[in-house]
């Protein structure tokens, strides 16, 4: 291994390189001792290591990421602040379905005024709510959703897809967080409810695929409260719609690993046996429309 | 540092190449953590476990010893579906509470598989569990203990999270942990329909909890020779 033709390989697509390590001089020295004792093995690692020292998370990306977990969590409370009192929710979700769209209303009102107070706790300023435009119609509001207040099945494809983007959005930000112990745990304690969530409202849909008076070209193929493939199950016109927040979800290989082979298990059921991350710019490119 | 190791690394040599694994993959995959467990950098352990005394199955350090940790959970889990799917409660269930079934056992054994493959010599035995407080007979009674078990694999991975060293490994726990979430919700409102997120904290969070609590709940349904170890697991 010859170091200094990995510092030129580097150089050449980080001018700054040495400036960076030269400022990270304790890195440095941290390198020079554990190479004499590790095993020549052990080098990668003790590279990787000094390199996250140089290029590793800062906490503006901790901060970064707790702005961006509150601007989705200001999108899903207001979107059932304002659905769960529709119309649509009101005259035929039943009791127990608006207690249950209720209960989960109230968890992301919470969850809101948990990501502020912690973002003030670490000196910075929550973002202020955004306005929406929940037609998707980018501030139009004459976009593809339309009149969903006032219509149960539109409001339920896109809790689903609220939900289950959620999901997908925290895994993705998780890995921000892994140098911060408390905050990652506080994601990880929301994102597990995200998913409680979809699973309760894949639920709803199933019933309702099947009720009276239900849209049904809503609801596509069998609705499980995992995701099935890169199946949104959602039809009648808004498919094109929230296909993004599905894509890729259809993977069945983990690390190198083959789940298929492995567990000796369909490849529907390796595929939602894994839930898949999104990026953050994945996710601002879903929502975009939502935000004026 | 002395470590049981249980599988044969021979046979899982095979295994990974009779599942076409590219050993190239493999070597990505586990590089880094496997110094990781060199360094052995974890505190807030569980050291006053005597490890003379402790002779439970022990989970390794660093990342290997976490995803062990959810190796053995995953086992338990297996486990008690396969078990579910040919019970007399089973039998009692609707047909889609069946299918239900039948989905969450596919996506347990294939957590297993995974972490089985993905840990290759680093991971323990084969756990033998002890389901003899389970009632498999009735549709209530095996509802009752997939809830405990949803809710727990979940508190476990949240729990666990923070320890995990390698930013893969920890993106790796959180596609499965959402899963478990789902399944949690679903087994609750199996129960009672609305229950799927009670539970949860004063801000609506979920409730993890720390890796040698885990075990304690754990090695209830495990049996004698394969209680695991809480030597060196976070506290």
């Amino acid at each position: 291994m010859n170091l200094q033709n990995i510092f030129s390989e580097i150089e050449k697509v980080d001018a700054d390189v040495y400036d960076r390590l030269d400022t990270r001089r304790s890195a440095m020295k941290q390198f020079a001792n554990f190479t004499g004792k590790a095993a020549l093995a052990a080098m990668p690692l003790a590279l990787g290591s000094m390199f996250k020292k140089a290029y590793g998370q800062t906490p503006a990306d901790v901060i970064g990421t707790l702005q961006f977990a509150l601007t989705l969590e200001y999108l899903e409370a207001k979107f059932y602040q304002i659905g769960v009192a529709g119309t649509g929710v009101q005259a035929n979700a039943g009791a127990q379905g608006i207690s249950d769209l209720t209960k989960i209303r109230d968890h992301e009102v919470k969850h809101v005024a948990f990501l502020r107070t912690v973002i003030t706790a670490l000196g910075s300023t929550p973002t202020p709510e955004p306005t929406f435009d929940f037609t998707g119609g980018n501030g139009s509001n004459m976009g593809p959703f339309l009149g969903w207040p006032t219509n149960y099945d539109v409001f339920l494809a896109m809790a689903q897809t609220f939900e289950d983007t959620g999901v997908r959005a925290y895994k993705g930000a998780a890995g921000t967080l892994i140098n911060n112990k408390t905050v990652l745990t506080a994601a990880l304690n929301i994102h597990s409810v995200e998913a409680r969530h979809a699973s309760h409202i894949r639920q709803m849909r199933r019933v309702r695929a099947t009720a009276p008076g239900a849209i049904t070209a809503a609801y596509v193929g069998s609705i499980k409260p995992w995701i099935n493939n890169a199946e949104s199950n959602i039809g009648a016109g808004f498919a094109a719609a929230v296909q993004p927040s599905y894509n890729g979800e259809e993977v069945t290989v983990q690390g190198g690993i083959n789940i298929v082979t492995v567990g000796g298990v369909s490849a529907t059921a390796a595929s939602a046996c894994f839930d898949e991350p999104l990026s953050r710019a994945a996710v601002l490119a879903i929502v975009d429309p939502f935000i004026v | 540092m002395k470590r049981q190791m249980s599988s044969l690394p021979l046979q899982d040599e095979k295994l990974i190449s009779s599942f076409g694994i590219q050993r190239r993959n493999m070597l990505k995959f586990f590089g880094a953590s496997a110094a990781v467990v060199a360094l052995g950098t974890a505190c807030n352990n569980d050291d006053d476990v005597d490890a003379n005394t402790d002779t439970g199955v022990f989970l390794g350090a660093g990342d290997f010893q976490i995803l062990n940790f959810a190796y053995a959970l995953e086992q338990l889990e297996a486990a008690f579906y396969l078990q579910v799917i040919t019970s007399a409660g089973f039998n009692a269930m609707s047909v889609l509470e069946k299918e239900y079934m039948v989905d969450i056992k596919d996506h347990e054994v294939a957590h297993r598989e995974y972490f089985k493959v993905a840990l290759g010599s680093n991971a323990i035995k084969g756990l033998t569990p002890k389901f003899s407080a389970v009632d498999f007979t009735t549709r209530a009674g095996i509802l009752a203990q997939a809830k405990a078990f949803e809710d727990t694999g979940v508190a476990a991975y949240n729990g666990a999270g923070q320890y995990i060293v390698d930013g893969n490994y920890l993106t790796a726990a959180g596609k499965i942990v959402s899963v478990e979430a789902r399944h949690a919700a679903l087994i609750r409102d199996l129960i009672s329909n609305g229950t799927f997120s009670d539970d949860l904290d004063v801000n609506a969070l979920e409730i993890s909890k720390p890796p040698t609590a885990i075990v304690d709940i754990a090695n209830a349904f495990l049996s004698v020779d394969s209680q695991i170890s809480k030597r060196g697991l976070p506290a």
